[in-house]
């Protein structure tokens, strides 16, 4: 019985190991047209987490640039990006996964940030503090959360 | 009749936090007529062909702040500094007056033409650094900080002496290379979220992002009095803001890199009234 729970202990541990390795971003590879096909982490991506990820300040913020229905009940959807609804029909999860870690891949010179890239920055800051970053940058945001935003995006059909 | 009245009230308060009339036009105290739009200067016709001021871009309620000085915020700080600029200081016992006499006469038309070439100094100057110069050189006495509300005030009076004039600022001759560092800088992206001013001002302005309203970023209003932080705004300062948005490492307001922005800015806004102090969001 102890052994078959030690066993199952270390299966568990394996399985994070083999499964649930993050992709770093220098370690991204994408394919034809920007798409990433293969997940950032191996974990199902959470929608609902997702959605929070689009719609809140601090975290994604997609909704200062995007509108859509799916997230009508957070006010003042901005203008600058296109209408996200059904874009869950018109593009892959690969395709998305793509374009969210960076869409100058996809759409050459897009005024759309790289929400999973490092480097290769112009006076890169510490966040909104208009001082210089310290340090290595994190990606704007994490791996597991383009997973979630992926799996968000992929529900929106017409 | 008491109906109309009611649907009338209703429309304007609805219109209040409606987005701006695009169409409207700037008229400052039922006299003083004000050109927010017009065809783009020369040398951005590939660019734009209209430019427009900001205050195109604002509420129907932010835009009738600045129809009437009473109701312009701006104008408290106009009267402080009309009196600064009779107040002698420093070593050497002058005002500004000493030297420029009345505000109204010997200033008309200058804040149209700055940022603009020193000879004497062989430099391009902003307002700021002619203000400051004169403090320091004329008057002995202490520079004002490059983006303090002495400094906004100081450039308030002065704007006002050209309200209405069209903004006129050359971009040749001994300006020319500091025009083009200015030009680069407006279409660099910089910062993690990796912006250019042009990204947003030039290729979105008319779009939201989120609740506000982007404009063509046009400085023909500065200094501005803003109801985000209730104070005169100088140029710089709003660079400094919008440089830090793209999360960046922004520029120090008064350095070599924002003095050549400001010219490359200003000049696309020839053609333009001076506007300043300006109300905006």
């Amino acid at each position: 019985m102890r052994l078959t729970a030690l066993t199952f202990t270390a299966a568990v541990a394996l399985a994070n190991v083999t499964f649930a390795e993050t992709v770093a971003p220098s370690d991204v590879s994408f394919g034809e047209g920007g798409a990433i096909e293969q997940s950032l982490t191996g974990v199902a991506g959470d929608p609902v987490n997702g959605k929070d990820v689009i719609v809140n300040k601090g975290r994604g913020n997609c909704v200062a640039c995007h509108s859509s229905e799916a997230w009508a009940d957070t006010p003042f959807h901005g203008e600058v990006g296109p209408l996200l609804d059904g874009v869950g029909d018109r593009w892959s999860a690969a395709e998305l996964r793509g374009i969210l870690a960076n869409a100058k891949n996809t759409f050459e010179g897009t005024i759309m940030p790289a929400y999973y890239k490092v480097d290769g920055f112009t006076r890169p800051g510490n966040a909104y503090t208009g001082k210089a970053a310290e340090g290595a940058l994190d990606p704007l945001l994490s791996a597991q959360e383009i997973e979630d935003v992926v799996a968000f995006l992929s529900t929106l059909k017409e | 009749m008491k109906l109309k009245t009611i649907t009338a009230i209703a429309a304007a308060l609805f219109a209040t936090t409606a987005i701006a009339d695009e169409d409207a036009e700037l008229v400052i105290n039922g006299d003083l007529e004000i050109v927010t739009k017009t065809a783009a200067p020369a040398h951005l016709s590939d660019a734009l062909d209209e430019i427009m001021s900001g205050w195109r871009f604002r509420s129907d309620g932010t835009q009738a702040m600045q129809m009437d000085d009473f109701d312009n915020p701006g104008m408290a700080a106009v009267d402080g500094a009309a009196e600064a600029w009779a107040t002698v200081e420093g070593e050497k016992g002058k005002s500004c007056a000493s030297c420029h006499g009345d505000v109204a006469e010997s200033m008309v038309g200058v804040r149209a033409v700055y940022p603009k070439w020193n000879e004497k100094a062989g430099e391009v100057r902003t307002l700021a650094m002619q203000i400051n110069d004169c403090r320091e050189n004329q008057m002995g006495a202490k520079a004002y900080g490059y983006t303090s509300g002495d400094m906004a005030a100081m450039e308030a009076l002065l704007s006002v002496q050209s309200r209405g004039m069209p903004v006129n600022v050359a971009i040749d001759g001994p300006v020319a290379a500091t025009w083009e560092k200015g030009k680069e800088l407006y279409y660099t992206r910089f910062g993690q979220l990796d912006l250019s001013c042009a990204n947003c001002h030039e290729d979105n302005y008319g779009n939201m992002i989120r609740a506000d309203h982007l404009s063509q970023g046009q400085i023909n209003g500065f200094p501005a009095y803003r109801l985000k932080n209730t104070k005169l705004n100088t140029v710089h300062d709003r660079f400094k803001g919008c440089v830090r948005d793209t999360r960046a490492e922004t520029f120090k307001p008064g350095g070599a890199e924002f003095i050549a922005l400001e010219l490359y800015v200003a000049s696309r806004g020839n053609g333009l009234s001076v506007e300043g102090p300006s109300v905006r969001n």
